[in-house]
């Protein structure tokens, strides 16, 4: 009963706070739509950016400058080491796993979900009912990465070849005459690909729903005058819809080679990084919030970090070139 | 202008308000209690408001006798911080109720799931709790080097020595000051087997660590495999092999080389751990031993702690070395599953390997640590280190544990809880703090689990992995 009654008095608590944070917001805008005059404009602007703004300072800028001066730091985040953390990334047997883990992560698994989406994306494009096949497909992308894992893990448990299976990889192997599978989480260095089939499982979707928008988008003229010209098949394809898709497919690939960096969740459900499959966001945040090296696990986010800005600075780069033609 | 600037200053203001007040809404889970407030029950209970009178002095009330020495602090209350939550804290708080009625003081019981992250930030900003329990010795240490925590009074140090393993004083103290007396207590050096597999098969349970291995080769001889294990556990995989090392690095060599390896004096690459590791290399990691019901040796690595021990119950696996709270996995694998030594399963204490180090015992607690030296803060701390508190609390349901001698070992209601209690009591046993809890966190989180998982999984070679170990302990 005790704990129901301080229960409500807790949703009590939230609901005043977020009841509060509205009237704070409509006071606000009230006063931006009062201003008139020279001050219409700034007012506006400060009305709708300052608050985003103020967050983003707090939540993201802060922390990213906070961050780089640990990456200088010890485990306690106390004392000045130097490159001392860069040097142990870099020369440590273990992290330069770490790090061809993560540069095999980058090169595969994106590359292999856009060609799968693309190819999908083309075949479905002249299937009939092809609505019911792109959400089929489309589905794991609503599964986040933990529950995917898990349900990874299952299809790759272990068990004595002797006994009843009750992992499916192991069973259907069993099946097409595959008497001793391997236990395929241990099976180096395949298993760092059995983790990436997860992750390229969930984005082939994104990635064919991006891609075949595009190509519907393909005006029909254009087709036209290439058929008429001759061109068909593969030659259509390599010439006419691919160079018309190039924008959509960087996006693509930008967007998940951004989110393979980041990948820590599958890695950490399946394997935590055991048996050669670690990676350097798992292994960042191993050190940081389970080993309390603060030092250490900044300086792996900020490799990250470095890591990310020439894809962000790319993909910026295309867009802007895209507008100046269009 | 300046309208602008008044504006635009406003406006910051009000969304920074609002972003704090958006996070402030977004804590975590904690709870409060103050039900045992003694005021509040008095009219329900006569005759313990008649103990509630100021008693000064004279006469103590009836039934008060034992508290009469906490007396002298009515009408205060004391918080205590915890991680422990409902529904242990209504036990908790049920076995102190006789002191605080007696003694006037409310034990004000907060538990929080984010006990370990909060605290030093609740020391931090001048908040501290009364009162911690505090489950690890090395988070003792690191609180009183950042200071916080004030030592224990002499009545807390009396108690210790009387009722306790003089290692759990050491586990209490930080630099040659004493802090802390342990709370509960947790026992790893169990084996699980099967009570009814073992009479259907007329195996009797082992005493001696040679007897356990004729018994593991005579169930090799009937086609069962001896033992199983399994030390994935997550973000924490690597942990239950970490701790068969400790058990054979105690039972081979005892408590000062233990205590030499905690403080890295001697190193993970040293003759007596490489034999430690072929000790459990020879049992463990031995084909034709492990791993009943998963497979091979590697399984070990990818089978989860909490899976480990079904196949016992299935009588694929003949024992499983895990610690006494593995007691409340066996419902899952079985409903209705009876703990008990006739019951589906029971734990036989792992023998010791020499008679030079008997009754060796490894093992876990908590420690109530204070941060106020107020007379009613150290009453209560005196009370939560006696025999008296101890054996209120064994008695209340639930598998809980204490390490106080002074606790009659007929109270406990827990068959395994019972058994436990038995070995850390042992006043001829060795007693020892997980080792991995106590090395630094980029060891014993870190470099010990990875090295054991890799030791199991890809059968890396044991010096290489030692010497891993060593390489990642940090210079100081």
């Amino acid at each position: 009963m005790e704990e129901v009654t301080s229960g409500l008095a807790k949703i009590g608590t939230g609901l005043a706070a977020v009841a509060i944070f509205i009237a704070l917001l409509l006071i606000v805008f009230f006063i931006g739509a009062r201003a008139r005059g020279k001050l219409q404009h700034p007012a506006a602007m400060i009305v709708f950016l300052g608050p985003a703004i103020v967050l983003l300072a707090y939540g993201l800028i802060a922390p990213a400058f906070l961050t780089t001066a640990g990456s200088f730091k010890d485990a306690t985040g106390q004392n000045w080491v130097g490159l001392a953390n860069f040097g142990w990334i870099f020369t440590t047997p273990s992290n330069r796993e770490v790090l061809l883990n993560t540069a095999l992560w980058i090169i595969i698994a994106p590359l292999v979900s856009t060609a799968l989406g693309l190819t999908l994306a083309l075949l479905l494009d002249r299937m009939r009912r092809e609505s019911i096949s792109k959400s089929l497909i489309f589905m794991p992308m609503a599964i986040s990465f933990v529950g995917a894992g898990i349900i990874w893990g299952l299809v790759y448990e272990y068990r004595d070849p002797a006994g009843a299976q009750i992992g499916l990889l192991s069973q259907i192997a069993q099946w097409i005459g595959m008497e001793d599978p391997p236990n395929w989480l241990l099976w180096q260095p395949f298993n760092n690909f059995f983790l990436m089939v997860i992750m390229i499982w969930i984005q082939v979707g994104f990635a064919m729903v991006v891609l075949s928008a595009a190509i519907k988008a393909i005006p029909g003229d254009v087709v036209e005058a290439a058929e008429l010209d001759g061109a068909t098949g593969w030659k259509l394809f390599s010439r006419v819809t691919i160079p018309m898709i190039r924008g959509t497919l960087i996006v693509v690939l930008t967007t998940i080679i951004i989110a393979v960096l980041k990948v820590f969740d599958i890695v950490r459900v399946m394997t935590n990084g055991n048996f050669g499959t670690q990676v350097v966001a798992n292994e960042m945040y191993a050190q940081s919030f389970v080993q309390f090296d603060v030092g250490r696990g900044s300086a792996l986010a900020v490799v990250l970090f470095v890591a990310v800005i020439p894809l962000i600075a790319y993909n910026v780069i295309q867009l802007r070139k895209e507008r100046t033609i269009r | 202008m300046t309208a602008t600037m008044r504006r635009r200053g406003a406006v910051l203001l009000v969304g920074g308000v609002a972003a704090t007040m958006l996070l402030a809404a977004c804590g975590s889970s904690s709870t409060t209690s103050e039900s045992s407030a003694a005021p509040a029950e008095s009219s329900a209970a006569p005759s313990e408001a008649a103990s509630e009178a100021p008693s000064s002095e004279a006469a103590v009330p009836a039934g008060c006798e034992a508290y009469a020495a906490y007396t002298g602090s009515e009408g205060t209350s004391v918080t205590l911080f915890t991680s422990v939550l409902p529904p242990e804290q209504q036990r908790y708080e049920d076995a102190w109720k006789p002191f605080e009625d007696c003694t006037g003081i409310d034990i004000v019981y907060e538990g929080s799931d984010q006990f370990e992250a909060q605290l030093p930030t609740r020391i931090a900003g001048g908040n501290a709790p009364d009162l911690a329990w505090i489950p690890q010795p090395g988070l003792l240490a690191k609180l009183v080097q950042a200071g916080g925590p004030v030592p224990a009074p002499q009545g807390v140090s009396d108690n210790v020595d009387q009722y306790y393993n003089p290692a759990w004083k050491a586990y209490g103290t930080v630099d040659g000051t004493f802090y802390a007396a342990p709370n509960s207590s947790n026992m790893k050096s169990f084996v699980w087997y099967s009570p009814k597999v073992f009479a259907e098969k007329g195996y009797t349970v082992p005493t001696t660590w040679d007897e356990m291995f004729a018994l593991s080769d005579q169930m090799v001889a009937d086609g069962i495999k001896p033992w199983c294990g399994g030390i994935e556990s997550g973000g924490a995989t690597g942990w239950p092999a970490t701790d068969w090392i400790e058990q054979i690095v105690l039972r081979q060599f005892g408590g000062d080389v233990y205590d030499q390896w905690v403080a890295h004096t001697v190193l993970f690459d040293s003759p007596e751990i490489t034999a430690a590791m072929d000790t459990l290399a020879g049992w463990m990691k031995n084909g034709d031993y492990v791993n009943g019901g998963f497979g091979n040796v590697q399984t070990i690595a990818t089978t989860a702690f909490q899976d480990a021990g079904s196949p016992i119950l299935d009588a694929e696996c003949g024992m499983l070395q895990q610690a006494s709270f593995y007691a409340a996995q066996w419902e899952s694998f079985k409903p209705g599953a009876v703990v008990a030594e006739d019951g589906d399963v029971f734990a036989f204490f792992l023998p010791q390997i020499s008679d030079e180090f008997p009754n060796p015992v490894v093992g876990g607690g908590e420690f109530t640590t204070a941060f106020s030296d107020r007379p009613e803060v150290q009453a209560v701390q005196t009370y939560l280190s006696s025999a008296e508190y101890a054996t209120a609390r064994a008695s209340q349901p639930g598998g809980w544990v204490s390490a106080n001698s002074g606790v009659p070992l007929d109270t406990y209601t827990d068959a395994i809880a019972g058994l436990s209690a038995k070995y850390l009591t042992d006043p001829a046993g060795i007693f020892r703090f997980d080792a991995s809890d106590l090395m630094p966190a980029a060891v014993g989180a870190g470099s010990f689990w990875t090295g054991m998982t890799a030791w199991f999984g890809e059968d890396a070679p044991t010096q290489e992995v030692l010497a891993e170990i060593d390489a990642a302990w940090p210079a100081s």
